[in-house]
């Protein structure tokens, strides 16, 4: 042979699914929600997408130029800058979503190590992290579409709501939670394409549901659970967020532990805290405790789970 | 009924169609013949012929030397021309008997040991050990240590293992189409050790032929049933045959005995019958030589100790130029150095392809999605005992069952970084492997 052959280990095939493939997916299921953000308020919620996408994927290009490893393009950073976007106010000013890329991706994610080693999602972390530094200019949900409370304000205040018009998405909020629908398509989308399971997002909502039925004050008060259901950032919380794979426990009994956690801490932080809303909290919090649960819950092998002639 | 089969696994593509309806084909070797002593796992054969020795076909030239160990014969009668380290598969030398061919097929006569029906577990057992026989499906165990557990009466099940479940495989196929009374024989045969055990044949379903036919022939037997199991891959690794066959379940520590299960895919059932009813020691075997760099994939009754090359040719030589070569299936086989090395009793095929996946896709960070827990039939997590062996974390890797790995392939295979975890296990393994020894 005149030519020198390919040696490496076993298996000597790989499957087709890739880093990329898979970020592109979430991007694509993330754009009914933007699509509708932009419908539902106008061409400053496009503006707000663009830039926080431009800030995440440049941050991410320069600090690859710095550090001489261009990683933008497993576009990754897309999917944190598209995140980003859709859970800020539209009302808020464009240059917010410029800061916070930065701090996704500069903090949160390279300074740690980059894909795969951040311990909090990014999109997250900057989310929080501007809604403590600036509570005023991101908790102001008033825009040329909606004046006043988001629904979850108006049932905390004891008010009455639009369910229909939440499920659809006809509400104030952040630009990209509002749509029930468009949210669940989107996750529905990446179920299929085997992206995500629905072992985080179905725990979590059941439990969330459960907890909202016990403690909600209201007992069996479907229309105030439908509210609870459909509003403020669960839905993209729970199939977006709660679903990264970097931030949450790769065990399998792990991933139920984490999305019952988010489920009471929503809870929690709904009914009895001082705010509507408890998503993106309730999250991050569980980010933290992953290396815990992944602790308890690592699987046994097979064979290795107790008696040898135990039946399937 | 709910199909048979295993939590866990892959569906890669299949290969099988280049070669699965090519019928076997004898393939007579031109060159010398090259016989390394140790094709089997345990301890070496002891070569009992000297240089310039005329040796028969079918005639022992390397004698058992230990509990675990297995003799060698000749394929073709000659003269032995060397005894030198030769290279093999794996490109690791290994002592060879070099035999040159004379193209006369001259064969030693051989003696079955009497009628099948008045033959103790001994002479049974006897006749595997002395011909040979071990696990031809690649691990290369010496078959009559599997067939002698302490408590034979304890074993219930004697599966057949047809599950072929590597993609591009087609030679236990083939085999079963063409002589199934053969491994249904051999099965009958193994059924006679153990007298409390019920015989199993278990196919993938991606053999429907294969099932239909054995059910016909196996029609009346009442102690040998036909299985069906779920196409995927790793269902034919032992312990996720007998997962699926039977519900039990064993670990990396213990046999398949410890759960009443004896297993023998289809090549070593077929040896164990010619060698109790025609006396037969092993000496050839079925090689699917196949992939998209092969000009006509085929499948070969090759006789063992031929060269690789030989066989490429004999398939109409290379269809483009070949990057990668692999002796075994993709998931599990070696890549080769070079193509001058003799097929072994182990060799199930040759897979030549034009184009190497591995080398074109560049290895990224774990992203940590899970994929490699998901299809991992040893229920470890693969990513994480990977990130220890590169860490050489001893201690984590050890206590997070590393050792249970089966080093299938799943997990490299899925990955969408395109990490090679499957080879970080092996080789922390192998090294806890070797400290075990000392």
């Amino acid at each position: 042979m005149d030519r020198k052959l390919r040696v490496s280990s076993n298996p000597h095939i790989r499957s087709k699914v890739t880093t990329n493939g898979i970020m592109m997916a979430v991007a694509l299921a993330l754009l009914p929600a933007a699509g509708f953000g932009i419908y539902n308020f106008g061409i400053r919620a496009l503006l707000h997408i663009l830039i926080t996408v431009a800030s995440t994927v440049l941050t991410e290009f320069l600090f690859g130029l710095y550090k001489k490893k261009l990683t933008v393009t497993d576009l990754s950073a897309v999917v944190t800058g598209l995140l980003l976007a859709l859970n800020l106010p539209v009302g808020a000013p464009l240059w917010i979503g410029a800061l916070g890329g930065v701090f996704a991706i500069l903090v949160v994610k390279m300074l740690f190590g980059g894909l795969g080693q951040n311990f909090m999602n990014p999109a997250l972390a900057a989310r929080c992290f501007l809604l403590i530094s600036f509570p005023a200019l991101m908790t102001n949900f008033t825009c040329d579409a909606y004046t006043g409370a988001t629904p979850l304000a108006a049932l905390k205040a004891g008010e009455a709501v639009n369910v229909t018009n939440m499920i659809i998405g006809r509400t104030a909020g952040t630009i990209g939670e509002t749509s029930m629908i468009a949210l669940v398509v989107g996750a529905c989308l990446l179920i299929l394409l085997g992206v995500i399971d629905l072992r985080i997002p179905g725990s979590y909502i059941v439990s969330f549901a459960l907890f909202v039925l016990l403690f909600g004050g209201r007992g069996m008060d479907f229309q105030f659970l439908s509210a609870h259901l459909a509003g403020g950032g669960l839905m993209l919380g729970a199939f977006f967020m709660a679903t990264d794979y970097v931030t949450r426990p790769i065990t399998v009994r792990g991933q139920y532990v984490f999305g019952v956690f988010l489920g009471i801490m929503t809870g929690i932080f709904r009914i009895f805290g001082p705010g509507a809303e408890g998503v993106s909290y309730a999250i991050i919090l569980g980010n933290l405790l992953v290396p815990l649960i992944e602790k308890v819950t690592m699987p046994r092998a097979f064979g290795k789970g107790g008696a040898g002639h135990g039946r399937k | 009924m709910r199909k048979l089969t295993f939590v866990g696994g892959v569906h890669p593509y299949d290969g099988k169609d280049l070669s699965k309806d090519k019928p076997i084909v004898s393939v007579l070797p031109k060159g010398e013949l090259v016989y390394p002593v140790s094709q089997h796992i345990g301890a070496p054969a002891a070569p009992i012929v000297k240089k310039g020795d005329r040796v028969l076909a079918g005639q022992k030239i390397a004698e058992q030397t230990g509990f675990v160990s297995a003799p060698v014969y000749a394929s073709v009668s000659g003269t032995v021309k060397a005894i030198e380290p030769r290279r093999v598969v794996t490109g690791d030398s290994v002592m060879s008997i070099v035999v040159e061919n004379d193209h006369q097929y001259e064969e030693v006569p051989m003696q079955p040991p009497g009628p099948l029906e008045s033959l103790s577990r001994e002479q049974i057992i006897d006749c595997i050990k002395e011909a040979g026989i071990v696990g031809m499906g690649g691990a290369g165990f010496p078959t009559y240590v599997k067939l002698s557990p302490k408590e034979p009466e304890k074993i219930e099940y004697c599966i057949a293992n047809c599950a072929e479940c590597e993609p591009y495989l087609t030679s236990d196929y083939r085999r079963m189409l063409e002589e199934p009374e053969k491994l249904i024989g051999g099965l009958k045969i193994i059924l006679q050790l153990f007298p409390n055990a019920r015989g199993i044949l278990a196919v993938e379903d991606n053999k429907p032929d294969c099932i239909k036919l054995l059910q016909e022939r196996v029609r009346g037997e009442d102690r040998i049933s036909v299985k069906a199991l779920q196409t995927k891959y790793p269902q034919g690794a032992e312990r996720t045959l007998i997962y699926a066959t039977t519900g039990r379940q064993i670990n990396s520590s213990m046999l398949p005995a410890d759960v009443g299960c004896v297993v023998n895919n289809v090549d070593t059932v077929v040896a164990i019958y010619r060698a109790v009813t025609e006396g037969r020691p092993l000496m050839e075997r079925i090689v699917t030589v196949t992939g998209d760099a092969i000009q006509n994939p085929q499948n070969y009754r090759v006789k063992i100790g031929m060269n690789y090359r030989e066989l490429v040719e004999e398939a109409g030589g290379f269809a483009g130029k070949p990057e990668k070569i692999v002796c075994g299936g993709p998931m599990m086989g070696f890549a080769m150095f070079d193509l001058d090395v003799p097929t072994t009793k182990t060799s199930t095929a040759l897979l030549c392809l034009s184009r190497d996946e591995v080398s074109a896709m560049e290895p990224g960070p774990c992203i940590n999605c899970g994929r490699c827990v998901e299809v991992c039939p040893g229920r470890v997590v693969p990513s994480r005992l990977a990130d220890y062996a590169e860490r050489f974390d001893e201690e984590a890797f050890l206590k997070h069952d590393g050792m249970e790995c089966c080093e299938c392939g799943c997990c490299s295979f899925i990955c969408p970084a395109k990490r090679p975890l499957t080879q970080q296990i092996k080789s922390m393994r192998k090294i806890q492997l070797a400290k075990k020894k000392k």
